[in-house]
């Protein structure tokens, strides 16, 4: 057997080797710097690497240097100023918020009505809190799987001539302020939603939730909207998540005799998961600090309404829209607290979205 | 279990792009078939045309015919997912499902065939793990994620994964080209020992590698970048590497040409 070579790289290698009496005249270098590769008769045969170099290297990690300690001054200060800033925002609401509190009537938590202008002053945040979180929750229940779909229809499903257009229009859309969004669900889509919450409750009304004596103004309705406002942004970030799936993961499925919605259960939503949890988060955020779209659909109601489809309701964002402009002195403290309440509830909720994604830290995909 | 492939008028394309023409060639059940041949050739297209992966990549296609057992993988009817639940695959970089356990990535493929009892999946995935030469390595750690191992041991957890739903054949795209020379080893050994139950197809860039495991060798050359490659020679290894018919393929395996 003739010698063989380890592969066809170093074959051509070693033909260079052997033909090397002729000098390499496509050294693209040609310096002394240019490595071991040149073979030049200027040149001491033992590395010349190791004495051509510092020179030139210590006078260019100074200079680099320099920049990596303004970079890095300038990042940390980035960091610290953030930082500050929540605390001096934590420290403004709180602030705001004491004195506010410190003449409440009523249990600021429990209560379920908001009279700050009056004297005594008697308010709570109960109602709001439940408001915020309930519409949150149907925007998100009815916006999530839309979001995905669209994701992977787009990455996984969509012919390329048609997945390229599609993309760039989602992220186009994600770029219009929601406000936008929710003004076209409140003029066009709620006007027309009484059929179907008459629908809803006509036939799921044995469900508690969905049971109606009038349908209207309601949770069901705000969560809606909100759905249609926080749809393109989460869309689009999972769009780019999906995209982030490693072809070879997606082949290896394929290969497996995968069919593509088993593909996509195997590689492609698992590895996706922690990215589409936290474009839900942020779909969240928005929907609970959604104030003019709400405002203008609930009636703003003090009331935890268990009757989802009945005229009722109001959130922690929308009462704050609603009240600022004739609140007096208590008041706009009584409302800085309830924005405290939604602070905290935002935090919690990040909080615990980061706990699921890192609970499974090791198989994120990221070390791979 | 093995099975004879019979590739006839095999033409493949990337959109516009001929891409390898007109391939004949036979390869013997439970025998290591090599795919040999400078970049660019296509033989890597050939590997994946035979479990039909190659039509995975948008706007490619394939012309003629691959005769499973005397079956026409591209025959009309054909369900592209079960040819490759029957052809088995192992590419170039080893890429473990991240999200899975070690478990989970042997059992991959069985559950996508609706295996769920546990004693079964259990049975199956040390059968696959010990076939894979893997099983004394990670058997205390099978719920560990799958990403963690060396880069030797998931090339080898993805050999488990396509050997757990027992196909007929095996095709490896430089399943080495990854690797340091020792998991290298390892695996060119586990390669020996499956060709007993597997046919295999194997693509290397590494001529010594296909002197070792194979029985036959297929030499791929293109005449200059942007021609389609062909299939130049095609005879048993030992023949290929000492006294080749074709000029050609003297000169790919002496080291004289590319």
């Amino acid at each position: 057997m003739t010698t063989e070579p380890d592969s066809s790289a170093q074959s051509a290698e070693q033909r260079g080797a052997a033909s090397a009496t002729v000098p390499p005249t496509d050294d693209p270098v040609g310096a002394p710097a240019s490595g071991p590769t040149s073979t030049g008769s200027d040149q001491p045969d033992h590395d010349p690497v190791a004495f051509t170099r510092p020179a030139p290297t210590t006078t260019g990690k100074a200079a680099v240097g320099k920049a990596d300690v303004a970079f890095k001054n300038l990042t940390r200060a980035a960091g610290l100023g953030l930082l500050a800033l929540i605390v001096a925002i934590a420290l403004f609401l709180v602030l705001r918020a004491t004195h506010a509190l410190g003449e409440n009537d009523g249990n600021f938590l429990s209560t379920q009505e908001w009279f700050p202008n009056q004297d005594p002053p008697k308010f709570g945040v109960a109602a709001l809190l439940f408001g915020t979180i309930v519409t949150a929750a149907i925007a998100m229940i009815i916006a999530m799987p839309v979001a995905v779909g669209i994701a992977l229809f787009i990455t996984v499903y969509a012919p390329r001539r048609l997945s390229s257009p599609l993309g760039y229009i989602v992220d186009l859309l994600a770029a219009v302020p929601s406000v936008v969004y929710g003004l076209w669900g409140l003029l066009v889509l709620a006007p027309h939603m009484k059929g179907i919450q008459l629908w809803l409750s006509d036939y799921l009304g044995w469900i508690p939730l969905f049971s109606a004596d009038s349908v209207g103004r309601s949770f069901f309705v705000a969560g809606v909207v909100l759905a249609i406002m926080i749809l393109p942004i989460v869309a689009a970030l999972s769009r780019e998540v999906f995209l982030q799936v490693p072809t070879a993961h997606r082949e290896a499925a394929l290969a497996l005799g995968a069919t593509r919605w088993e593909m996509i259960r195997t590689a492609v939503l698992p590895y996706g998961k922690p990215g589409v949890i936290s474009a839900s988060m942020l779909g969240l955020g928005r929907a609970m600090g959604e104030t003019i779209a709400v405002a203008l659909v609930l009636p703003a109601s003090f009331k935890i309404s268990w009757n989802w489809l009945e005229p009722a309701g109001n959130t922690i964002a929308a009462n704050v829209a609603n009240g600022w402009g004739e609140a007096n002195d208590i008041g706009r403290g009584a409302l800085i607290a309830s924005g405290l309440v939604l602070f905290v509830v935002t935090m919690i909720v990040n909080i615990i979205a980061r706990a699921i994604v890192a609970r499974r830290r090791d198989f994120s995909g990221s070390s791979a | 279990m093995a099975t004879r492939i019979e590739v006839t008028g095999l033409t493949a394309y990337y959109g516009k792009f001929k891409a390898v023409s007109d391939v004949n060639l036979t390869i013997e059940p439970k025998h290591v078939t090599a795919f040999i041949g400078p970049s660019g050739c296509g033989k890597s297209t050939v590997l994946r045309t035979l479990n039909r992966m190659h039509e995975v990549l948008p706007g490619a296609r394939v012309e003629g015919s691959v005769l499973l057992d005397g079956e026409d993988l591209y025959g009309a009817g054909m369900d592209p997912v079960n040819v490759r639940r029957t052809v088995g695959m192992v590419f170039q970089r080893p890429n473990p499902f991240p999200t899975m356990s070690i478990y989970e990535n042997v059992i991959a493929g069985l559950k996508l065939n609706g295996i769920r009892k546990k004693a079964l999946l259990d049975e199956r995935v040390e059968e696959s793990l010990r076939g894979a030469n893997l099983w004394d390595e990670v058997k205390d750690r099978l719920n560990r994620p799958g990403a963690g191992l060396s880069g030797g041991q998931q090339q080898r957890l993805c050999i488990a994964r396509a050997i757990a739903v027992e196909p007929q054949v095996l095709l490896m795209d430089e399943p080495c080209s990854a690797l340091d020379p020792i998991s290298t080893l390892a695996i060119e050994d586990l390669i020996n020992k499956l060709k007993s139950s597997f046919t295999i197809v194997i693509v290397t860039h590494n001529m010594q590698q296909a002197s070792r495991v194979s029985d036959s060798t297929a030499f791929f050359s293109l005449e200059k970048t942007g021609d389609p490659g062909r299939l130049v020679e095609f005879d048993k290894t030992s023949k290929i590497f000492t006294n080749p018919t074709e000029k050609r393929t003297e000169d790919y395996v002496s080291g004289r040409f590319g």
